[in-house]
């Protein structure tokens, strides 16, 4: 998308040095001599997989426009599998393409404007505090209702479900990045007077590009979490089923057939592999250049696939062809939209009204329109609830409470075992070049399995334990939130300077002091960051961990998650709201009182710098 | 200095009673102003001048550049811009700043354009354009390359290539070479003031932020001296005719030389700093008395070198001297002199620097002495210090919690000066032994007279 916009034009240079200059004489080595590029091998692919998902798209088409089948049956024989992994895949991307979009424009009015950041930061944190499951009603009965003939309702739900356990993280990043845009480059932006558009898309978006990609990887990971939940719910007495490799490794846990499970396990993480390999590797690679330090030192990532397609020729024709024309009209359009204030706005007698040019206006009417709309989003929704709630027994709410209790409990010790684990093995794979070389690949790989997909065969071996449910749902929480405190921590052992390390071994230093003095210090910050993400992961988690359906039996535990998964499936909307309200209060209170004051702390006293 | 064909003289830009106070958030507690950054600055800049605003970090140099700028608004006062009102930033002017500011995402061609991306030049005369100020700054070679792979000094010419593409009629630097190693920032000056003289470049006035006298003597044609809370203009001083900046000329030795006393007595009179064949200067309002006493933010272990090192040349050497044996620039040498003044230690006269009675002793004494004296002096003269024993004394516990000084400190400076001032406060009590500081909670304890005394027995 920014690609558009930052043009690299050297061909269009070249053309206008012929005469004067020569042009590859003293080049830095960073150019390429410009060859005449031919088509080869590599554009026969590229355009095979374009044409590939294209038909996704219109098999696709097919069946969301077809008549409402709000339960398929499931085929569990291998071959189906290709389409229902193109039907996941599909579904993930338009809830990523809504996400890219809802990111961009929340975080970007949350961000530049004061008054809107009043309401929207809060708003986000507790959006973000609330399990997926507690959308589904709501966002299922209106959709279906809305297309009562056809799939669309149904797979536009299952795409905001998927929305829901994307998006917010992704917000979060971008506001703040585009909340610390260096001060230096928003001057410079504002005295070369970059129009707002250009502001936009030339530094408040690449400025936010490295944390965006990283959020967004972190959020794919989440939609994957909840593959099967978005797939295949039960809302009261109605129960809805979307082709998908959800329902497949649903389907295959509750048939109890072991080699479709394994099946279709398989072919998930492939999908999540080749993924990683053809889309977020080269991305990674390709938004290095968004760093904003000068100085990094290191190597610059680099993925075969960016390039291959740097060097692709049908790449590099539709670029100039297609996408510069479609960016440089776009650009002449945005041009016409926001004019630069003329010489009367500089000199403007009149003290109030001088800068407020026809953006500045458009603007205004724009956030006013959506400060009235949220209100009244807020209005409707307080009143909606307080009738909902009405229904809540005190007797009800003593039981939340109590549930809320046992689940807190599981995610402490959930986040303990992660701990207790990670700390030591991040510390080692971060503190040794060798050992993060061969295992980083790894651990990525392994971390970005779902553990929802696994959940169906551990059970099988957990369930008859002593406990149960009660504690194999610590395990599930454990399984789906220990990545983000290992990264964490490897990150942070990662960042702590040779010369430390270098002199507390010259020094003879005790292993127990050098952790308690340089190590434990250094992944203090880190840790606290992954621990803060992990607490809300394990909540959120709690949905899909305490109460379970396999081989047809649904098994559950007490906890504030299955109260609110249970009150779902069985349209008690009243208790659904409550939990939920009580599961947003108890994320966003831990967040404030006991995980922004430790990381304010680390901030403070332990920072390396 | 008149070698332009431009026409000179015209005022182009002008400062009038401007006042700056920075109160973003407005979390202040009730009753209490947020500091005056700036106060009553009076300034014209006009065609053909090169102008240099100097003084020490902290005197508001750069805001009032960015409000000369239009990029702030002044709180009282105005701007304005050919006799006519300032609105919003100025569209006839670029900025080089001294982090270079420019974008790494982009090459440098892509940086140089970027600051003609917002007029509509069609593509081919853009890239024209900035080829052509790339070439002029001396990048040729270097468009597709990333600012990344560039050095500091090749950075800064991307910075200046950027700014002169569009031709402004006013260019603004902010400390550009500040950020240079030494040989670098000379090359980088010269070449810019042979731009300028030369009139290779269209631009009709020059003002350059720095806090290197040296810079501003040889480049500027008016120097204007800022002092520090609030930030004022304390004397306008001409440059020197051109054939007279260089650092063998006597003149210029002399210019640096009277600029290093007014500069490091902040609270002198102007007028009895200037030499008698001098004609008098602009002579701006007298400094006004302090409304807080500000801890300039110096480690005690070195104002006890400069003392010592004072006292070893007879108990008194002149302050430019001493810059140039401690090889420190003014910027760095101002904040010892300063603590030594607060502390009763050694007074300015005449830019030389000359001890005390007490400045004696203490250069003399050995490490508890110095402690002992450093006490009683800090205790009468540093206000800050003095309040956070008095108040620990008050309490039974004889602990405070941080907060209890910062919300005193924050009705006079601003968030992050409150931090650190009170950092500095912590430092001094701490060597002075007056008090402890617990960093895990935040907490303030008076030492115990006891152990203070056992201490030094
Ligand atoms: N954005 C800001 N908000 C609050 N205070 C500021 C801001 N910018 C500068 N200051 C304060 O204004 C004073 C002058 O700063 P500055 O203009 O940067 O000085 P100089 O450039 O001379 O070092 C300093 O005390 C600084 O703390
Ligand atoms: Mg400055």
């Amino acid at each position: 998308m920014a690609q558009i916009f930052i043009p690299e034009n050297v061909q269009e240079r070249e053309q206008l040095q012929g005469g004067s200059h020569s042009p590859n004489e003293n080049r830095s080595p960073h150019s390429e001599p410009s060859q005449r590029r031919r088509l080869g091998l590599i554009d026969l692919v590229i355009a095979l997989v374009v044409i590939a998902l294209i038909s996704l798209v219109v098999v696709a088409a097919s069946r969301w426009t077809a008549p409402l089948t709000s339960s398929i049956k499931i085929d569990l024989a291998p071959t189906a599998l290709p389409v229902y992994a193109g039907y996941s895949l599909l579904r993930m991307l338009l809830a990523y393409l809504l996400s890219l979009i809802f990111t961009l424009v929340y975080g970007h009015v949350a961000a530049t404007s004061r008054r809107a950041s009043v309401v929207m930061v809060p708003l986000l944190d507790i959006l973000q505090s609330i399990p997926i499951l507690s959308f589904l009603p709501g966002v299922v009965l209106a959709l279906v209702a809305a297309f009562p003939h056809s799939n669309v309702g149904l797979e536009l739900s299952s795409v905001i479900l998927i929305f829901t356990s994307q998006a917010w993280n992704m917000t979060f990043s971008y506001y703040h990045s585009a909340r610390s845009v260096p001060q230096d480059l928003q001057e410079f932006s504002t005295v070369a007077r970059l129009r707002p558009w250009q502001h936009l898309f030339k530094l408040e978006i690449p400025a936010s590009m490295i944390g965006l990609i990283w959020n967004s990887m972190m959020s794919w990971a989440g939609g994957w979490f909840f593959l099967m939940a978005s797939e295949q719910f039960v809302l009261g007495s109605r129960s809805f089923q979307l082709p998908g490799l959800g329902s497949y490794l649903q389907a295959a846990a509750n048939k109890g057939n072991a080699s479709a499970l394994v099946l279709g396990l398989a072919t998930l993480i492939a999908l999540i592999i080749l993924l990683d390999f053809f889309f977020w590797r080269p991305l990674v690679a390709w938004a290095d250049k968004f760093k904003l330090e000068m100085n990094s030192e290191g190597d610059a990532p680099s993925s075969p696939v960016l390039n291959i397609i740097r060097r692709s020729a049908l790449i590099a024709a539709m670029t100039t062809r297609i996408f510069r024309p479609i960016g440089a009209s776009i650009a002449f359009l945005l041009n016409r939209m926001q004019p630069l204030p003329g010489e009367a706005h500089l000199v403007a007698a009149h003290k109030g009204q001088s800068q407020h040019t026809s953006w500045f206006s458009l603007r205004r009417i724009v956030s006013s329109v959506f400060g009235l709309l949220v209100l009244v989003l807020l209005v409707f929704g307080l009143w909606y609830m307080v009738r909902l709630l009405g229904g809540v027994s005190l007797a009800t709410w003593g039981q939340l409470v109590l549930a809320a209790g046992a689940t807190l409990l599981r995610t402490l010790v959930a986040l303990l075992i992660g701990v207790v684990w990670t700390v030591p093995v991040g510390v080692m794979i971060g503190t040794s070049p060798k050992w993060s070389k061969r295992l980083q690949p790894v651990v990525q790989v392994i971390a970005s399995i779902p553990a929802t997909a696994l959940f169906p065969i551990l059970l099988v071996a957990l369930i008859d334990l002593p406990g149960g449910l009660s504690l194999a749902a610590i395990l599930l929480m454990l399984l789906g939130t220990q990545w983000y405190i290992l990264f964490n921590v490897i990150a942070g052992a990662m960042s702590i300077p040779s010369d430390l390390k270098e002199a507390s071994t010259i020094y003879h230093v005790t292993r127990w002091r050098r952790w308690r003095t340089l190590i434990l210090p250094a992944i203090f910050p880190y840790l606290v960051t992954g621990l803060l993400t992990a607490s809300g992961g394990a909540w959120n988690a709690s949905i899909v961990s305490e109460y379970v359906t396999f081989n047809n039996r649904t098994v559950s535990t007490q906890g504030l998650g299955a109260a609110i998964a249970s009150a779902g499936a069985a349209g008690n909307f009243s208790v659904l709201l409550a939990g939920t309200l009580l599961m947003a209060f108890v994320v966003v209170l831990l967040n404030r009182v006991l995980w922004k004051r430790l990381y304010d702390l680390a901030e403070r006293r332990y920072t390396l710098s | 200095m008149t070698n332009f064909d431009m026409q000179t003289g015209d005022v182009l830009l002008e400062a009038r009673h401007v006042k700056k106070v920075y109160d973003k958030d407005g979390k202040r507690a009730r009753g209490t102003n947020p500091p005056v950054v700036l106060d009553d600055i009076n300034l014209r800049i006009y065609a053909g001048e090169f102008v240099a605003l100097l003084g020490p970090s902290g005197s508001g140099k750069s805001t009032l550049l960015r409000l000369l700028a239009g990029l702030l608004r002044p709180t009282e006062g105005e701007i304005l811009f050919k006799d006519v009102p300032q609105y919003g930033t100025n569209p006839h002017l670029s900025i080089v700043f001294q982090s270079f500011a420019l974008f790494p995402w982009l090459t440098v061609l892509q940086n140089v354009e970027l600051g003609l991306a917002a007029q509509e030049v069609p593509p081919t005369q853009r890239m024209r354009r900035s080829l052509a100020a790339i070439d002029t700054i001396g990048l040729d070679g270097f468009e597709d390359a990333y600012p990344k792979e560039l050095s500091g000094g090749m950075r800064q010419r991307v910075g200046f290539a950027r700014a002169l593409v569009v031709e402004p009629e006013l260019l603004f630097m902010d400390e550009p070479f500040s950020a240079l190693d030494v040989l670098t920032a000379a090359n980088l000056r010269k070449e810019l003031l042979g731009l300028w003289r030369e009139r290779k470049m269209p631009t009709r006035a020059i003002v350059m932020v720095t806090h290197n006298i040296d810079d501003a003597v040889l480049m500027a044609d008016r120097i204007v001296v800022l002092g520090a809370n609030p930030g004022q203009i304390r004397v306008e001083i001409a440059g020197l005719p051109l054939h007279q900046r260089e650092s063998t000329n006597e003149n210029y030795t002399k210019t640096v030389d009277l600029i290093y006393r007014i500069m490091t007595s902040p609270h002198v009179d102007i007028p009895t700093l200037m030499p008698q064949e001098q004609p008098h200067p602009n002579k701006h309002a007298p400094a006004k008395p302090r409304p807080y006493q500000a801890l300039p933010h110096v480690s005690i272990g070195d104002v006890t070198g400069l003392l010592e090192l004072v006292h070893s040349k007879g108990d008194r050497d002149d302050l430019y001297q001493l810059g140039r044996d401690l090889q420190l620039e003014v910027d760095d040498l101002l904040p010892m002199v300063d603590a030594a003044n607060i502390l009763g230690f050694a007074e300015t006269q005449e830019g030389d620097l000359v001890l005390t009675e007490i400045g004696k002793r203490f250069a003399e004494a050995g490490v508890l002495e110095e402690k002992e004296i450093f006490r009683l002096q800090a205790l009468a003269h540093a206000t800050m210090i003095r309040h956070i024993v008095r108040d620990l004394q008050h309490e039974l516990s004889h602990t405070l919690p941080e907060e209890h000084f910062l919300s005193e400190l924050q009705e006079h400076f601003s968030e992050s000066e409150a931090w650190s001032q009170l950092e500095t406060a912590i430092n001094w009590g701490r060597y002075a032994e007056l008090f402890s500081y617990q960093e895990e909670r935040g907490v303030f304890r008076l030492e115990e007279p006891e152990t203070a005394n056992h201490g030094a027995a």
